[in-house]
């Protein structure tokens, strides 16, 4: 009986894990799917050049629905992380410049914003008790409000040879971005997997009112996860900019990235009820999300069609969960 | 907490929320008629009600899918299936003409029932399944246009309804919205339907066990408020002549804060159609007042993003988890 509080991780416990693990392993096997799909139809094969502009289109959406993902955890949404992410774009193209000194500072300043923008969510919807979707509709707008005040017009610069480092290959045709990709799952979410913090997020998920019986600090949790989750968005913000060499406090770009971030959190088989799912499961999401419409480029279908396509494909797959309710026994277990 | 003004009899029943809308709507009305005493004038206040009237059409489908606990944003899309399939109608001879706004509608319906199936009957969560309507609703309309934007005409008709003043000087669209608005309320209030929206909002198995069918609620809720959706699009499509791609954009966040500043609890179960009409002219009357003064976009947004949050906090607080 004393294990069953703990998340089984110990010899022999696969199951468990595997179990625990199972939307994200299912996201993986799509994506290589149609990865494989992909580059073995494009006309210029399985190359390096293919994947890295890949990578490059799929690391944005996976930072942004990474974001997400630390919020809807708290069983939140944020419908704001789409603006943050615009908002640091914008911020990114004035001050992430010059030499490397000031570069560094600025890429450190872009990181406080997105941080700093988060932290006003979680201050908002934690202390001032307002719900997640209205509070972050509102914020979503004040951001919006900022990124126009720094970038009326699209414009600015980067710092060339940083944004080329990390949007080009490394040695061997690694697309750089990926392993950027792979540098912040490790310094910023496996640590937060793994620690208390973590745990007490996961709990406030799966139950608010167990979790404060249980003594943990939710506040304190909720208001980290909306932190890190602007966090993130910030790191996709210095991305774009790295790949456009821009800025633009463009509504289409925040409306689209938003929704998109939501969508990929579904697709990588993070709960929007709260309490499952990890960001690694969000990144498949995206790069599953990035890749259907990379499918209809290579098989040549009509342009007009991609829309379409998209919507179905997404509505299909979400629909695919709906395959538990067959094993239903009791209609009481439908209304959850 | 007591509501001090608990010992009037009339306000009684009324909720402070929806209190404390109205109240923020006199001082926005204060605030405007000092800077430019234009405001109050009855021309000025009707354009206000005209305009909001599209977002009442909105917030009236969608304030009945958040009293079941759910939402839906698929709203921008519908928008435009309405004003678009409407005004396409007219493409198909006399009949289409006679028939357009209801074609929209019906459009609207048919996109809010598939809406309704997806959250009813495969429990998908209404928040993702929305999303992806709305996705395949421009993929269709994308499609239909050929990417970019034909000269979709409305007809004189849909003009005149929108924009014309058939009865008392009142426009249209407000006589519109005063029809929808008692028949919302009658649902709400004196029907069976609308007692089981708000049973089903605060708990659904309840619900179930006391002998509502819940499904069937669900599913049409979500078609009303698709064919709402797509009835304001058909009306914006008269009032700016034609329809277009993303007309329904600027839509969904403004519904959505329409009814909760209205005082209706986003979990579901709780609110009043009054609440959202104080929502709908408080908005409306924000964003007018900051086009007027002529304040630079940025600071418009900034300004609309704080005063909600000000306002959600001075009455639209949850409840602090104690167990």
């Amino acid at each position: 009986m004393t294990d069953h509080a703990l998340p089984a991780r110990h010899g022999g416990d696969w199951r468990y894990w595997f179990g625990d693990q199972r939307g994200t392993l299912l996201a993986l096997a799509v994506f290589i799917a149609m990865f494989v799909i992909y580059t073995s139809n494009h006309p210029a094969g399985f190359s390096a050049d293919v994947v890295t502009t890949a990578a490059n289109k799929g690391v944005l959406l996976a930072l942004v629905a990474m974001a997400q993902t630390f919020v809807v955890l708290t069983a939140g949404i944020d419908l704001s992380v789409g603006f943050i992410f615009i908002l640091c774009n914008c911020l990114a193209s004035h001050i992430v410049l010059g030499s490397a000194m000031q570069t560094t500072f600025g890429v450190l300043g872009v990181l406080a914003a997105g941080l700093a923008c988060g932290a006003l969510n979680g201050a908002i919807v934690i202390y001032g008790r307002l719900q997640p979707i209205v509070a972050t509709i509102a914020t979503g707008a004040a951001f919006y409000g900022i990124a126009l005040l720094l970038r009326e017009q699209p414009g600015g610069d980067v710092n060339e040879e940083l944004a080329d480092f990390l949007t080009n290959q490394f040695p061997g045709g690694i697309p750089a971005s990926a392993v950027a990709l792979l540098v912040v799952v490790l310094v910023i979410w496996i640590p937060f997997r793994k620690s208390m913090l973590g745990r007490v997020v996961y709990a406030v998920g799966s139950s608010e009112p167990a979790a404060y019986m249980s003594g943990l600090n939710i506040r304190r949790a909720k208001f980290i996860a909306y932190a890190l989750g602007g966090l993130m968005a910030s790191i996709g913000g210095l991305f774009i900019t790295f790949v456009t060499y821009t800025g633009e406090a463009s509504l289409t770009n925040a409306n689209t990235y938003t929704l998109n971030s939501i969508a990929a959190v579904v697709l990588g088989g993070v709960s929007l009820f709260g309490g499952r799912g990890s960001a690694v499961g969000a990144i498949f999401g995206a790069l599953i999300f990035r890749t259907i419409g990379d499918l209809l480029f290579v098989f040549d279908l009509d342009p007009l069609w991609q829309p379409l396509f998209l919507g179905v494909v997404l509505l299909i797959s979400v629909c695919l969960g709906s395959f538990r309710l067959i094993r239903i026994r009791n209609r009481l277990d439908l209304f959850g | 907490m007591t509501n001090p003004l608990a010992n009037l009899p009339v306000l009684r029943r009324l909720d402070p929320a929806v209190l404390t809308a109205f109240g923020c709507i006199v001082l926005l009305l204060l605030f405007g008629a000092m800077r430019n005493p234009n405001f109050l004038s009855p021309d000025y206040l009707l354009l206000q009600l005209q305009v909001g009237s599209f977002l009442a059409m909105v917030a009236t489908g969608m304030m009945l899918v958040i009293l079941l606990g759910q939402i839906d944003l698929s709203v921008p899309w519908i928008i435009t299936v309405g004003g678009m399939m409407s005004t396409a109608a007219v493409g198909w001879g006399p009949w289409g003409a006679t028939f357009a706004i209801p074609i929209g509608v019906l459009c609207g319906l048919v996109f809010g029932l598939v809406n309704g199936i997806g959250v009813a009957y495969l429990r998908v969560p209404s928040m993702i399944f929305t999303l992806g309507i709305n996705a395949v609703a421009q993929g269709f309309m994308v499609l239909r246009t050929g990417g970019f934007a034909p000269q979709d005409m409305a007809t004189e008709s849909m003009h005149d309804l929108a924009t014309g003043r058939l009865l008392l000087g009142i426009p249209n669209p407000v006589w519109v919205w005063i029809a929808v608005g008692v028949a919302t309320v009658f649902l709400l209030r004196r029907t069976v339907f609308g007692r089981a929206i708000y049973a089903i909002g605060n708990r659904e198995t309840a619900a179930y066990l006391s002998g509502i069918r819940t499904q069937r609620v669900v599913l049409a809720v979500f078609a009303i408020s698709g064919a709402l959706a797509a009835f304001a699009g058909a009306l914006l499509a008269g009032y700016s002549t034609k329809a277009y791609q993303g007309m329904g954009d600027p839509y969904l966040l403004p519904s959505i804060a329409a009814v909760v500043l209205g005082g209706t609890s986003i979990l579901g179960g709780r609110g009043t159609y009054l609440g959202t009409v104080a929502g709908v002219i408080l908005i409306t009357l924000l964003q007018s007042i900051l086009s007027v003064e002529q304040i630079p976009e940025a600071y418009r947004q900034l300004i609309f993003g704080a005063v909600i949050v000000a306002m959600l906090l001075l009455y639209g607080r949850g409840a602090k988890v104690t167990a």
